[in-house]
């Protein structure tokens, strides 16, 4: 089918064009719209973009970086000051598709893929859409109802502290496939007990998830392997894993615990990927 | 179907043509412009075979629209030899056995130079991440690794 392209100067032209026309698609980095296209499907005609230059800003002030949904992977990793993510943003594709791939569109990639989403669930980020600010949490359980068709404007969270955000991308392939399960957490710790936690699922349902009796579990335990044991036993209440060519349902299931105990065990920043 | 002009240079050279709204710039490159050597593997942002620069930055010609690469520059590995002199990512590719079924070639040269670029010196991890974009299956990736490597110290000599 024949494809279009319309562009917009601003995020509410662009807006309102995608709410007046079902039949359009919003075309951010292209890695997952223009994939749609080549692989034939039938249920758009037009791509809608805007060349807004608000959607590519990087603000990071008082303690908070507000990153414009048009802000690529690469350019996450070139910021200095964004050092603190960039374990979770490299985890992303090759060097090709982590200069495409937008922050705006980590947030819609289905499972396997959106692994800075996860990082970005563990900050507590918040999603600016037109109508205001979104928690992402609620964004990314509406992000195919409510939120199907909005262009996002930009994500914020409060920056970590250096080294505290730790990011445990599993993969099959290296040094770059697809995650078998990604895991993203942010431990406050105080006189060598955890006084609260916040985890981060990716690929263990259709979108990141948080990991809320994790959570509590690990609240007032040392950070030590018989600190965690009650957490890994309740790794995947709440879970819902997917099923594809890298790994079953099943196996995730399996693996998570094991995966999980590494990332809260190992010395701080020392996720791998 | 409306068309749309679009205007960018190719390896260097003006390029301006009428092209069909919402192709992608591998579709343009390869049938409005002739330039043959961008692959096109897997048309979703996989193999790494459709990579070219824009602008200075490793890009996949198979997800972006031609029209959104407007006043942009394009490299591809159709313009890395100059004057019938291989590039030294292409001389070492050549002597170090590089390429078996060339397919992928293309696409790991352009991964190549966006890496050396920005980085003349690269270590092992470096080059092993630069093409981490970018499927062989043929090679074993251990000959392309070593031909970048290589190729890296044949420039710093040079430079010296």
């Amino acid at each position: 089918m024949a494809l279009t392209l319309q562009s917009f100067p601003t995020t509410d032209a662009a807006g309102a064009a995608l709410a007046a026309d079902g039949a359009s698609r919003y075309l951010g980095g292209g890695t997952l719209v223009v994939r749609q296209a080549n692989e034939g499907d039938p249920s758009f005609s037009t791509y809608v973009r805007t060349t807004d230059p608000a959607l590519s800003a990087i603000t990071i002030e008082g303690g908070r970086a507000t990153l414009g949904a048009s802000v690529t992977m690469g350019r996450i990793i070139s910021e200095g000051r964004l050092a603190c993510v960039a374990d979770a943003t490299k985890s992303v594709g090759g060097p090709a598709i982590r200069n495409m791939a937008t922050v705006g569109g980590n947030l819609y990639a289905p499972a396997p893929y959106g692994d800075f989403a996860v990082a970005l669930l563990a900050l507590e980020a918040t999603v600016e859409i037109s109508d205001g600010p979104v928690p992402l949490e609620a964004f990314l359980a509406a992000r195919h109802t409510t939120y199907a068709r909005q262009v996002l404007k930009s994500v914020s969270f409060a920056l970590p502290r250096a080294g505290s955000l730790r990011f445990l991308k599993v993969s099959r392939v290296k040094p770059k496939g697809v995650s078998v399960v990604t895991i993203a957490a942010i431990l406050e710790e105080k006189d060598g007990m955890m006084t609260s936690a916040r985890v981060a699922y990716g690929c263990m349902a259709d979108r990141p998830i948080r990991a809320q009796a994790v959570e509590a579990a690990l609240a007032g335990k040392p950070r030590t392997a018989d600190g965690i044991r009650d957490a890994l036993t309740v790794a995947t209440d709440g879970t819902s894993p997917i099923t594809d060519a890298v790994a079953s349902a099943w196996y995730r299931s399996q693996v998570l615990p094991v995966h999980l105990a590494r990332l809260l065990l190992a010395e701080q920043g020392q996720g791998r990927n | 179907m409306a068309k749309v002009a679009v205007q960018f240079t190719l390896n260097g050279e003006e390029e301006a043509e009428f092209i069909e709204s919402g192709i992608t710039l591998l579709k343009a490159l390869r049938e409005k412009f002739g330039d043959m050597s961008v692959k096109g593997g897997c048309h979703q942002g996989t193999c790494g075979s459709c990579s070219v620069l824009v602008d200075g930055e490793l890009k996949l010609s198979c997800l972006m629209l031609a029209e959104t690469c407007n006043g942009a520059a394009i490299e591809t590995t159709a313009g890395l030899a100059s004057g019938g002199v291989l590039h030294p990512l292409q001389r070492a590719f050549h002597e170090g056995f590089a390429s078996q079924c060339g397919f992928c070639t293309p696409g790991m040269l352009i991964a190549a130079k966006a890496l050396l670029d920005r980085n003349p010196s690269p270590s092992r991890e470096d080059v092993v991440d630069a093409i981490g974009g970018n499927i062989c299956r043929c090679s074993g990736y251990e000959p392309i690794i070593q031909a970048i490597l290589s190729a890296a110290r044949a420039n710093s000599v040079s430079a010296a």
